[in-house]
């Protein structure tokens, strides 16, 4: 019995959505379920992200079909680009994507590129912050890469997710400006990571926001500098006395270093441009949102979100940027140049 | 005795009639999601999730939002094991040990002593790490940030040690049998260096061999091929059909004290660290074989073999929980997307939650037991209806499971390939069962192996190729220690024996 009475409710509600949402005539929507590809597996950063938007749409009844979250994280995320590069002229799918849209095609040699697919939007972009445990004497982020050099080459462990992905790219950015070294450990996922700091089983990470926020509050770790050329906005208390704008960016802090994530909206290639302004007019409500609002601010994102040619080039730039950071490391894959 | 009064302010806030109704809701559904091989309880939770967001904008709705996702969770530990016991095929990975003694106990007609054993044994496990969260959270919180990978290493290890000689086979085709899931580990994209391993450019193969697909296979449809050559029938059709068996079977139970507080034991443990339920429940029917005075019957239908596993898999379930609340690391795929609805609630896992939102954490920890309680009630209730499906021919069943398996293999990546593969693994399954090949130590290695090459390299990163970081602290060394015995025992204890011998004459 209380089976059917959940399944009917869950029918009420989405025949409900159906009748209520109102459309203007003429404009392109969705005819049937929109999937909505996670490149990642679940409970990562991406994922919240995208299940945020599917809850936001479903409770403000943004959209007249239902869209349904599909984690394809296979391949470092390989599997969901294919996936969506080979359903060419497919309205009905859009990716969220991370850096692994640059990292994945050039570490690993999968034959895809964002060219592939179309641009949407940019939602939001995510931020890097050098975190070490709160034991660590370093006072800034220049004590202690002086105290990585006196270590001397690889005794500290810098912990990450993934290999030849951000945090690792970062890393390397970060020892070919200071000439320090570290030992990279590539973990699974990020929460993983502050864990591994607060135990002390790594020395530093470069977790974004919400994957250590937790435990720079409970006073376990503490933050050094943040990988962007502006400081975060966001002046609200989170620990103590200190907000996010009161980190300083590693520039100020006297290692030059920057990186930003993207969080974007992509379509397969093929679709026509009224499909993709609608999808575009889309998140705009979303971020209109208060729920959006403060997830943006509970995970100190940069919230740049651009579209169309901007978008684009903001894209370009940055597989530029990343090929030339990959190319440094010696992270391309064979055959790559 | 401050924790029994938040206890008590707990179930004031879960004991709402809207809450219970939620309950109930929540754990029948996850029964079925358990049932459902591939659509285990990551999934369940992460359709349903969104439905709970606009629950969670009222007063109180968090409580009520979570309440409903971990009672889908408990309800899918319990559901996993009922179709290892009646079909040989496990619904979620860490029923898989549940099937070596489950399975045969079925086909002995006694499928109902087993679902039953299986039930309550789940039971039993979740109040112990519930009880455990209870009292000694923080502690626990504390022991679980000492695991770096060499840690997570020797646990690992352990878990095969305690699994390696008992399967029955020759000692070469034990090796055959785990080379070759190691080998199927492999595929895919590899942790520490980043690249494609073993994918020969097909890009199916990118996101490697999906544990439950192979299991599904190997077991699942392995079973019906074995069957149809048999001679097209279900063994065990006589099973009993009433609620009689259920107190039968309970008062068979208490002889097991021993296996149930040495399997919550390591269920605890796995579940804090995190290690997962999966490891946990192989862990626990490794030792109890080893220390069962029964041991050696182990694999023929053996309630204590249904008990083991049980435990530990559904104390490892819920003590997962306890890392996410508050390390924000989530100890089980399941926990990773409560975890995700926990931010997308507006919330923050992690040291503070239990200071900042004790009303939610203990309003979570008293529907942890009443959740089990509902759940217990409504799957033992069941019993006979489980049961009474093995009366139903195999000419119409076998095509009914084949589909479902078909359907769970679809699901876990929504692709066909995946749904080859597993008739694949289902002909390697029966290929190894003709031949006599064991499936566990496959299995096993498929599952853990993954992990264990990737902390076994991080270690190697982390103190710079040298083996003694897994002797580095008593921690570390004690866990080794221990697992480099049970690997020697048979040798150990063959010495001992001759030792003893000498001396007496």
């Amino acid at each position: 019995m209380q089976k059917r009475t959940v399944v009917k409710a869950t029918l009420a509600a989405l025949a409900f959505t159906a009748v209520s949402a109102f459309t203007p005539a003429f404009a392109w929507e969705p005819t049937k379920n929109v999937e909505f590809i996670v490149p990642a597996g679940t409970g990562g950063g991406a994922d919240q992200m995208a299940r945020l938007v599917q809850s936001i749409i479903a409770k403000h009844n943004l959209m007249k079909q239902s869209m349904i979250v599909v984690n394809k994280g296979g391949g470092a995320g390989a599997e969901g680009f294919l996936d969506v590069k080979g359903a060419k002229g497919d309205p009905h799918k859009i990716i969220i994507t991370l850096s692994n849209l640059f990292t994945t095609p050039l570490a690993t040699g999968v034959p895809f590129n964002w060219k592939d697919l179309t641009p949407v939007r940019m939602l939001a972009l995510d931020q890097f912050v050098l975190w070490v445990n709160k034991d660590n004497p370093a006072k800034s982020a220049k004590d202690y890469i002086e105290a990585v050099k006196k270590a001397g080459p690889g005794k500290m462990k810098m912990g990450g997710t993934g290999s030849k992905q951000e945090d690792q790219i970062i890393t390397v950015a970060l020892e070919k400006q200071s000439g320090a070294k570290f030992t990279y450990i590539p973990y699974k996922g990020g929460g993983e990571v502050a864990t591994q700091l607060v135990g002390k089983h790594i020395d530093s990470s470069v977790n974004n926001p919400i994957e250590a926020v937790a435990q720079w509050r409970a006073g376990n770790l503490k933050p050094l500098c943040v990988f962007d050329n502006e400081r975060m906005p966001y002046k609200g208390k989170i620990a103590g006395d200190y907000s996010w704008n009161d980190i300083p960016t590693c520039k100020e802090a006297g290692v030059d270093t920057d990186y930003v994530m993207l969080r974007g909206i992509f379509m397969a290639g093929g679709v026509t441009p009224d499909q993709v302004k609608y999808y575009v007019d889309l998140m705009e409500k979303v971020r209109q949102t208060p729920e959006w609002k403060k997830f943006m601010e509970d995970g100190a994102f940069n919230q740049t979100a651009i579209s169309g040619k901007e978008y684009s080039d903001w894209v370009a730039k940055a597989e530029t940027l990343h090929l030339g950071l990959m190319k440094d490391a010696g992270f391309l894959a064979p055959g790559k140049k | 005795m401050q924790e029994i009064q938040s206890l008590m302010g707990g179930f004031a806030v879960a004991m709402t009639w809207f809450n219970l109704a939620l309950m109930f809701a929540g754990v029948t559904l996850g029964v079925l999601i358990g049932v459902l091989p591939g659509l285990g309880g990551a999934n369940g939770v992460a359709i349903l999730l969104p439905l709970t967001f606009s629950m969670s904008q009222q007063p109180g709705g968090t409580t009520s939002a979570i309440i409903l996702l971990s009672c889908i969770y408990w309800g899918a530990l319990f559901g996993g094991a009922i179709t290892s016991i009646l079909f040989n095929i496990p619904g979620e990975p860490w029923s898989v040990a549940t099937t070596f003694d489950g399975y045969p106990l079925a086909q002995k007609g006694r499928a109902g002593a087993a679902l039953t054993a299986a039930f309550t044994s789940s039971f039993v496990g979740a109040l112990v790490a519930v009880i455990l969260i209870t009292f000694i959270s923080p502690v626990i919180a504390r022991f679980a940030l000492k695991f770096g990978p060499p840690e997570f290493f020797s646990v690992y290890l352990l878990t095969f040690s305690a699994f390696v000689g008992m399967a029955k086979g020759t000692p070469f085709k034990t090796i055959v049998a785990m080379m070759t899931g190691f080998a199927l580990a492999a595929v895919g994209i590899d942790t520490v260096t980043g690249q494609l391993r073993l994918t020969f450019e097909f890009t199916e193969l990118l996101k490697g061999f999906d544990f439950l697909i192979a299991v599904i296979g190997l077991f699942g449809i392995g079973e019906i091929l074995l069957t149809i050559e048999e001679g097209l029938e279900f063994k065990g059709a006589q099973a009993k059909l009433n609620m009689k068996v259920v107190l039968e079977t309970w008062k068979e139970l208490p002889r097991y004290w021993k296996t149930s507080i040495r399997s919550s034991a390591v269920g605890c443990l796995m579940g804090i660290v995190p290690g997962g339920a999966t490891p946990a429940s192989f862990m626990a029917y490794g030792l109890a074989k080893k220390m069962s005075k029964d041991g050696e019957h182990f694999g023929t239908g053996k309630v204590e073999g249904v008990v083991a596993p049980e435990t530990a898999a559904h104390a490892a379930g819920t003590s997962a929980l306890l890392p996410m609340l508050t390390l924000g690391v989530p100890g089980s795929p399941t926990a990773a997307v409560l975890l995700g609805g926990l931010l997308i609630w507006g919330l923050q896992p992690g040291p503070l939650l239990f200071v900042e939102k004790a009303d939610f954490v203990w309003g979570l920890i008293a529907s942890m037991y009443l959740g089990n309680i509902v759940g217990l009630i409504v799957v033992l209730t069941c019993v006979p209806l489980f049961a009474s499906i093995l009366r139903i021919p195999f000419a119409i069943i076998a095509p009914v499971i084949l589909v479902i398996c078909a359907i769970g293999a679809y699901t876990v990546h929504n692709s066909m390939f995946d749904v080859w593969l597993m008739v694949g693994f289902g002909i390697l399954g029966y290929v190894f069962k003709k031949l006599d090949y064991p499936m566990a130590p496959l299995v096993l290695a498929l599952v853990l192996g993954d992990r264990t090459e990737d902390s076994f390299r991080q270690a190697m990163l982390g103190s710079q190729g040298s083996l003694s970081a897994f002797f580095a602290n008593p921690l570390v060394s004690t866990i080794t220690g221990l697992a480099l015995l049970l690997l020697f025992w048979p040798l150990i204890s063959k010495l001992i024996t001759l030792a003893r011998g000498r001396n007496g004459a």
